[in-house]
Formats: structure tokens, sequence, C-alpha cells
């Protein structure tokens, strides 16, 4: 059963040494929040889904 | 329930090597709530509530709910609490054939290993709660395996409405498919208060393949949606291998608070709300002067409180509650908030976090957080 999460904005956040691509910072009901490239997280999970199906932009780091 | 009828229960459990820890369900008692106060769930959306519970509203239009921890426990319980659902707005029709109204708990795979399923030792299991009711009739409750996709369930009647009443539902073991042996979600159990046609009209009194018409078979109250202030209230749920429900077992606050936390915890005092504005407790670097002394990216580390399920999805607040923040200090005097806040080289024990360089001008990080590894 698909667990639907409503993203307001996903962008990459980058590793300050490496410059290398390390997490998310996704909005959710308003609250930025820290999502980490981590399979079985819940809300990575669903930015993966939703990017493979379409329905979700990631935007580029600052 | 007779002393005699306990002991045999009792002793039933303890051949099935289940005598202590036999209840599957962190938070059967709803005694831990470390997000604290009134949560409000809208429309088609879910919401994480008292830990370890969920509550979702699928496809709703209108319907506003609240999720509180009640202190209103049936009597056999003595004190304690309850959760208790509440319609605060409701859907302006009656209820749609794709709208579903649930309260779920999710079990780790990992934990549901004794469970045996998919195996020729698949185990008997028995769910049993206190359930109380703005409004009497037939309610469903399912059992959902999350690897196989395999779904088995039975309704309940409440005979009367605001009523304590103890309900106990016997399944047998699923042979149909097994559960991984990890971190993810084993299974479902889930409560519905409200489900519309397209969920009631199936027969899953047997395990099945899943399909949308046996998440709430033989359902037929749903008025909750449509009766403004009506609640639902759940306390003392205990899942457990064996064919009879033992009496609910009782575990230590702290053991509670724990288990909870491999799946949610935050840095604020326990009864504090997240996003508070407060220093009590902040976390925070030295701010010696080696750390940094300009406008340049500074770095800090943390360990959670126990190892969490997977890495988190983590947010930061400073120490005024904004959140997505954190605050700086120059030498302890200067202090900034509102300075933007990152995540990297994140784990399931330990994390750190970055203050990039277009901040103000500080040494020291300070923040707070929240952390959830939920299923």
């Amino acid at each position: 059963m698909i667990r639907k999460i409503k993203f307001e904005s996903v962008k990459k956040i980058l590793d300050p040494y490496t410059r290398e691509h390390s997490a998310y910072k996704a909005v959710i009901d308003g609250t930025p929040k820290n999502v980490p490239i981590c399979v079985g997280n819940r809300e990575y999970d669903e930015i993966k889904r939703q990017v493979d199906a379409g329905e979700l932009t990631i935007e580029d780091a600052d | 329930m007779s002393r005699a009828r306990t002991f045999a229960d009792l002793a039933t459990a303890s051949e099935a090597g289940n005598l202590s820890n036999r209840n599957m369900i962190h938070n059967g008692n709803f005694a831990v709530h470390q997000k604290t106060g009134t949560i409000s769930v809208g429309t088609n959306t879910s919401e994480n509530t008292l830990d370890r519970w969920e509550m979702d509203a699928t496809a709703t239009d209108q319907l506003a709910i609240e999720i509180t921890q009640s202190d209103d426990v049936p009597t056999e319980l003595g004190e304690g609490f309850s959760i208790k659902y509440q319609t605060k707005t409701v859907e302006s029709a009656t209820v749609a054939s794709d709208e579903i109204v649930r309260l779920r708990h999710f079990v780790e795979a990992n934990n549901c290993q004794r469970l045996g399923y998919g195996t020729s030792g698949t185990k008997t299991t028995t769910i049993s709660f206190y359930v109380k009711s703005t409004i009497a009739g037939t309610f469903s409750f399912i059992i959902y395996a999350d690897d196989g996709a395999d779904i088995i369930g039975s309704t309940y009647t409440i005979n009367s409405a605001d009523t304590w009443e103890r309900k106990t539902l016997t399944f047998v073991g699923n042979n149909l498919g097994t559960i991984a042996n990890d971190t993810g979600i084993g299974v479902h159990l889930q409560w519905n208060i409200a489900a519309g046609s397209n969920f009631t009209g199936g027969d899953n009194s047997t395990w099945k393949a899943y399909a949308a018409s046996l998440l709430a078979s033989g359902h037929t109250q749903s008025t909750h949606m449509t009766v403004d202030e009506s609640t639902f209230q759940l306390a003392g749920c205990q899942w457990e291998v064996g064919e009879v429900a033992t009496p609910f077992e009782n575990i230590d606050f702290a053991d509670n608070l724990q288990k909870c936390q491999r799946y949610y915890q935050k840095s604020y005092n326990y009864a504090t709300a997240p996003g508070t504005g407060t220093t009590v407790g902040e976390l925070g670097n030295d701010g010696n002067g080696s750390s940094g002394n300009s406008t340049g990216q500074m770095i800090a580390y943390d360990t959670f409180y126990i190892e969490m399920r997977v890495t988190p999805t983590m947010t930061l607040y400073d120490i005024a509650g904004a959140s997505g923040k954190v605050s700086t200090t120059k030498h302890g005097t200067n202090e900034y908030n509102g300075e933007t806040g990152n995540l990297f080289r994140a784990g399931s024990k330990n994390y750190s976090i970055d203050r990039p360089a277009t901040g103000n001008d500080a040494n020291s990080i300070r923040w707070f957080f929240e952390a959830s590894a939920e299923l």
C-alpha cells in the first residue's frame, strides 16, 4: 500500500567537505526537513518513488 | 476474568515462550507522546500522532481530525492513557466510496520473526483492545503483511456508545508469504473508523492477497466522518502470539519511551513541544576560538539517544523555535537565530550539521532537533 507524502519542495543538500549530494531539504506541511539518502527511510523512499513516477522534480542545491 | 482463567492464559503464553515482551505493539498503553499536545490531521493525509501510532485519512475532502492523549481509560487498566480521535470538521456529504479513515500501528519486520509467517510453523495471534466510541455499530480491524501483500481481518461490534468495551480477535497464521528479517515494515495493524464502499465489500476472514475491497470488509459504521465532535478511543492494545488474550502487559515508562525512540526522538525535554523557543537543553559545540571566527562554514556533531531504525529524517530548530534553522553565537555574546542548518553524513547513531558559509560571524552552533525513522 502506497503511503503518499505531500512534498511542497525538495532540494539537494551538498556535503560541505566533498560538495557531493548528501541529503535533501524537503518542505512538508510548511516545515523544512532534512531527508537522508537512505533506503528504508520513509521520506527518502517516497521522494524516490515520486521522482521515478514523474510526480516530483528535485531542485539543485544552493 | 477469573483468576483461574488468568493463570491458565498466562500458562499458555509461557508455553509459547511469550511470558514477557509478549505484546508486539509498542506504546499500546499510549503513555508516550513525545510530540505533546493535540495533533491535527487534515484532508487526504497521514500524521504520526502519539508515539508509534499513525492517523490516516485517505481521499477525504473536508474532514478535519484531532488526535489527543486522553486520561480517560477503562477502570480495568487503572490510571493511564488512551488515544482519542475526534471529528472537528465533517465531510459535507455521506462517505464516498474511496474514503477511508483509520488508526494504524506498524510492527517492524525483525520483530515479526516470531510469527513464522510463510512457514509450516506459522503462528496464530490474538489482538485485544479496549474501545470507546460516541457511535456504536460494526467496525473492522485488519492485519496486513507488507512483504507478501497479504491481508486478513475481522469485524467487531461496539455495543453501547460512550462505554469502554474490551474486544478480542484471533487470527490464524499467514502461510502465504514470509516476512524478511529486516528493518522495514512487517505488518500493519489497522483499526478502521470509517470506510467507503470500495473497501468494505470483500471477505477477509482468511488470509488473501491484498485487494482494496479487503481493507475494511464488513465495516458498516462510518458516521464518525459526518457527525461533528464524534470520538473514537483505544486503550490497552495488545497483539500477541497465541489463541488467548492475556492481561495487558504493563511495562516501565522508561522502557516504553526507549522502544519508541528507535522510531522518533527529540532533543527537547520530554514535556516540551518541538519548536518551543527555549535554551533549556540546547545542543551546541563549544565555541572555542579554533572552531571558526568568521562568516565561514561551521560544523557540529551529535549522537542520538539510542540507535534509530534507519537514518532518520531530521528537523532542526533554532533556540527561538524556528524550524529548519539553527542559532549561532560569537564567543558566547552575540547570538543569532534563523541561520541555515543542513544535515550531512548522518547515520542511525550519529549525525553532523553544517551552517553554510553565508551566515553571521560566529564561532558556535546551537540547536534542537526532531528525528523521525517511523515505518
